[in-house]
């Protein structure tokens, strides 16, 4: 069992962190024209003009690694996985509201 | 081990044609998918499910795999013959590296060839090792503060012979603060190790939230229920409330009700911009449980002119 002792300090995926189209291929191991189709078909948006220019927020990083798996595992196209990732989105975060409100309520019950 | 039943795992027949296996499979991997799935064993199930297909979808494997015959249900103990022999039959290919496979798929099929990774269409050896995915609790306090974490890990290794083995690798973490309920933190190169000189995969980390007793978090900001006397909330008073960096007074208006929203500006968790915390104000009403509480809500009852139903009117 090797521990490492020193603290690692990651990268917080949100919108603080920034990536070019280099460092997206590299993170998600693809090529750059599987990101740009990506980006044509609306999966992701970069701010920035030209591919040269892009940078990707922490989130579109889960989000371009999710519709790689999307695509590869159940073969939807980049369209059906942008769509699919919005719905997935939005399902979590009423998931993540219902299970406040659960709590809420249980708190307030006594 | 264990025999698997890889028609009952994807739910046909042993004679399902092969258009049926892959329906069959489209639609349990759409359930089962853990990026799409709730259901809580969904990884696990989801494998199972790749197995099979891995199996049922390739004739050569299955008549392999049928000649175990309809004898040998789920689970049962299972030792393949002594004249099999797994990596000269299934060695050569055809291996969609979708993940690990079952310890009963490898005894049967061999592993070579087989390899994770989210890439796609590499035609080389040279190879980003895996990315890994763990999901780690923090408190609320440690989210406002930061905190450091260790994490052990299962972490595959691949020899020279691309043989996979795994070990057990414990890492100090840094927590930033401000990090909130389902966000991931990426630790470049803590992943599973290259092939052919390429980089090591990532480590991701998930962060879930542990539920706290007092504060509620929503996105950056803390919602804090704070219980007021209806005298507080009538006349207005200052009253002392906890938030995650120390207690602060608060002043209550006069005239608030049940439900209203107080904000502290910049007292929640921190980040650019940082979040907010909000006391909901809950009026909590004293009992009537002695004769001098009587007589003041009587006495109320009687001077103040107060209707709190006065909405229903015309009703």
């Amino acid at each position: 069992m090797a521990d490492e002792k020193r603290d690692l300090r990651g990268t917080l995926l949100d919108d603080s962190a920034v990536f070019t189209l280099r460092e997206m291929c590299s993170a998600c191991g693809v090529h750059a024209e599987l990101v740009i189709e990506m980006v044509e078909e609306g999966v992701l948006q970069p701010r920035g003009a030209v591919p040269e220019e892009w940078r990707f927020a922490g989130d579109a990083l889960v989000r371009a690694q999710k519709a790689l798996r999307l695509s590869r595992d159940l073969r939807v196209n980049w369209p059906g996985a942008a769509l699919a990732l919005d719905l997935i989105e939005e399902l979590e975060r009423l998931r993540r509201e219902q299970r406040a409100l659960r709590r809420r309520a249980g708190a307030a019950r006594w | 081990m264990e025999f698997r039943d890889y028609y009952q795992t994807l739910g046909v027949k042993r004679d399902a044609s092969p258009d049926e296996v892959k329906r069959a499979y489209r639609k349990m991997a759409r359930k089962y998918h853990p990026d799409v799935s709730s259901e809580p064993d969904a990884e696990d199930r989801f494998k199972e499910v790749q197995e099979a297909y891995e199996v049922l979808k390739d004739p050569e494997k299955r008549t392999a795999y049928d000649r175990f015959g309809k004898d040998w249900k789920a689970g049962q103990d299972f030792r393949p013959p002594p004249d099999w022999n797994p990596d000269v039959s299934f060695g050569g290919g055809g291996f969609t590296g979708a993940g690990e496979f079952s310890d009963f798929f490898e005894s049967l099929f061999g592993r070579a060839g087989r390899r994770a990774g989210a890439g796609r269409g590499h035609g080389h050896l040279r190879m980003k090792g895996e990315d890994l995915h763990a999901r780690v609790r923090v408190s609320v306090e440690d989210a406002y503060h930061g905190a450091t974490r260790s994490i052990t890990l299962q972490s595959p290794d691949v020899d020279a012979k691309g043989r996979v083995s795994h070990r057990t690798r414990t890492l100090n973490v840094k927590i930033p603060k401000g990090v909130t309920d389902g966000q991931r933190i990426r630790l470049a190169g803590q992943g599973g190790p290259g092939m052919g000189g390429a980089p090591a995969g990532d480590l991701y980390l998930e962060v879930a939230l542990d539920p706290h007793p007092l504060f509620r978090i929503d996105g950056r900001d803390v919602v804090l229920e704070l219980p007021v006397a209806p005298w507080e909330a009538a006349l207005g008073r200052s009253v002392t409330v906890p938030t995650l960096g120390g207690r602060v007074d608060l002043r209550i208006p006069a005239g608030s009700q049940s439900g209203s929203r107080l904000r502290l500006k910049g007292r929640g968790l921190p980040g650019n911009p940082p979040g907010d915390q909000y006391a909901v104000l809950e009026i909590v009403v004293p009992k009537a449980d002695t004769a001098q509480a009587k007589a003041i809500y009587e006495r109320m009852e009687r001077e103040l002119p107060f209707d709190p139903r006065a909405k229903f009117q015309g009703a």
